[in-house]
């Protein structure tokens, strides 16, 4: 999910560039450097697994997981997807200088995001940390969509209809994301459930 | 897939401090980011194509680099003619072709494939270890470059994993479909990654203490602060504001 360069306003740009800046400090803020190695990691875990393509019929999509990251870093998935974006445009040209403010904000506020919305979900049961890992990928897309137009339609509100386009393409991409976070984050708590910040008294 | 391809040539540009190309890069993609003439957005991307001339990169990777962008391209040109509305070229039953569409279509590929030249000659032409210093140099918060390098250094490695567990679960003959089965198999195997992920950098960062590591990096890479390096930067910002210049006197 990436905006291409040359289409958003300046306007959207700044903010999306003022915005990544907030973030990216205050999540390096949280980070301290016993954790740098591990939130590095991540990222390129979080790199590597978008290039996992699954099937919907006929046609393929590739991973984001950003619920994944938001759900395991919290503040510091911040600065790890932005990492993950520099690189991605640095050696598939993914995108370039300017957006990169603006697909950061599309693809990490969601991932915070969904870290204080779904996180208190996760271990209370089975049940219950399967459909809290569902939603935190199924919002996080659906948010990183909704981000997405609207950086189009404050550029020009006559992307409406490639506003309505892009929110519809995504809805099986919600859903597929919703049923591997699920899955993801389950299978994460039986085998490592040191990897998932639970606030729970020990 | 990791390799960096244009990273070692001996150009010009190749040769510069990687602070002034990130500096000149900058200003260059603002520039263009922030055009709306279709006339200087050309002239935009005849600057972009100078610059990949002079970095003497081959043409075959550089357009194998722009390759997502077509297709995208491709797209907006299907798109946004058929949706956009205002005055209409064209109509056909429920096809209606309008002319701000086309015109928006037009500056979006020029604008688009302009940064992307210009990040491709300045950026990707020098090794991630100088893109580090570089941007260490231009005060970026030191744990954000840390962070940078060494998300570079170990993604080969995560992927080295990615691909042994995808040979194990062929090996169990694992064909994947539209079914909850694989979606399940690829989440475990995406779990899988983030827990081997997690482990190594345990054992990294505790290699890491034991060798003495301090939070810095040093590069190890020398580029003389030559003249050459305020000639070039010097020519990129007169470049790019008489660009502005003739678009503000344009319209």
């Amino acid at each position: 999910m990436h905006i291409s360069e040359g289409i958003l306003s300046g306007q959207v740009l700044a903010a999306g560039a003022a915005i990544t800046i907030v973030g990216t400090a205050m999540g390096l803020k949280k980070i301290d450097y016993d954790q740098m190695v591990h939130v590095a990691i991540l990222a390129s875990a979080f790199f590597v697994a978008s290039l996992i393509h699954v099937n919907i019929g006929p046609v393929s999509v590739h991973l984001i997981l950003n619920g994944v990251v938001g759900l395991l870093l919290g503040m510091a998935a911040f600065p790890a997807i932005v990492t993950a974006l520099v690189l991605q445009s640095l050696f598939f040209q993914y995108g370039g200088l300017t957006a990169l403010g603006a697909n950061a904000v599309v693809m990490a506020v969601p991932a915070v995001l969904v870290h204080f919305l779904f996180l208190p979900l996760l271990g209370k049961s089975p049940r219950l940390t399967f459909v809290g890992g569902f939603l935190a990928g199924f919002v996080s897309i659906g948010l990183s969509s909704l981000l997405m137009a609207l950086a189009l339609w404050f550029t020009n509100e006559d992307f409406l209809k490639t506003c309505i386009a892009i929110i519809s393409a995504h809805v099986p991409v919600m859903v597929i994301e919703g049923i591997i976070t699920g899955f993801c984050v389950s299978f994460l708590l039986k085998v490592y459930p040191e990897i998932i910040p639970l606030r729970k008294s020990r | 897939m990791l390799e960096n391809t244009l990273g070692d040539g001996s150009s010009l540009i190749h040769g510069l401090d990687p602070k002034i190309r990130i500096l000149a890069a900058v200003f260059i993609s603002v520039a263009v980011a922030l055009c709306d003439n279709l006339v200087v957005a050309a002239g935009y991307l005849a600057l972009a194509c100078v610059l990949i001339l002079v970095a003497q990169l081959p043409p075959k990777e550089v357009f194998k680099r722009l390759n997502p962008l077509f297709w995208f391209l491709l797209m907006i040109w299907i798109f946004l003619p058929l949706t956009f509305g205002g005055t209409l070229v064209f109509e056909y039953k429920f096809l209606a072709v309008s002319y701000p569409g086309i015109l928006l279509s037009a500056k979006i590929t020029l604008k688009s494939t302009a940064i992307l030249l210009v990040f491709s000659a300045l950026l990707a032409t020098m090794p991630i270890a100088a893109l580090g210093s570089g941007l260490h140099q231009l005060k970026v918060p030191d744990k954000l470059v840390f962070l940078l390098l060494m998300t570079y250094r170990y993604i080969a490695v995560i992927q080295e994993e990615y691909i042994r567990l995808l040979r194990a679960a062929n090996l169990r003959g694992f064909t994947p479909k539209t079914n909850l089965h694989s979606y399940r198999t690829y989440a475990f195997l995406a779990g899988m990654l983030f827990v081997r992920a997690s482990l190594r950098a345990k054992r990294v960062y505790q290699a890491m203490r034991c060798r003495g590591f301090n939070q810095r990096f040093h590069s190890l890479d020398v580029y003389p602060p030559t003249a050459l390096n305020y000639v070039f930067l010097s020519v990129m910002i007169l470049a790019g504001t008489g660009l502005v210049a003739i678009e503000l006197t344009l319209s």
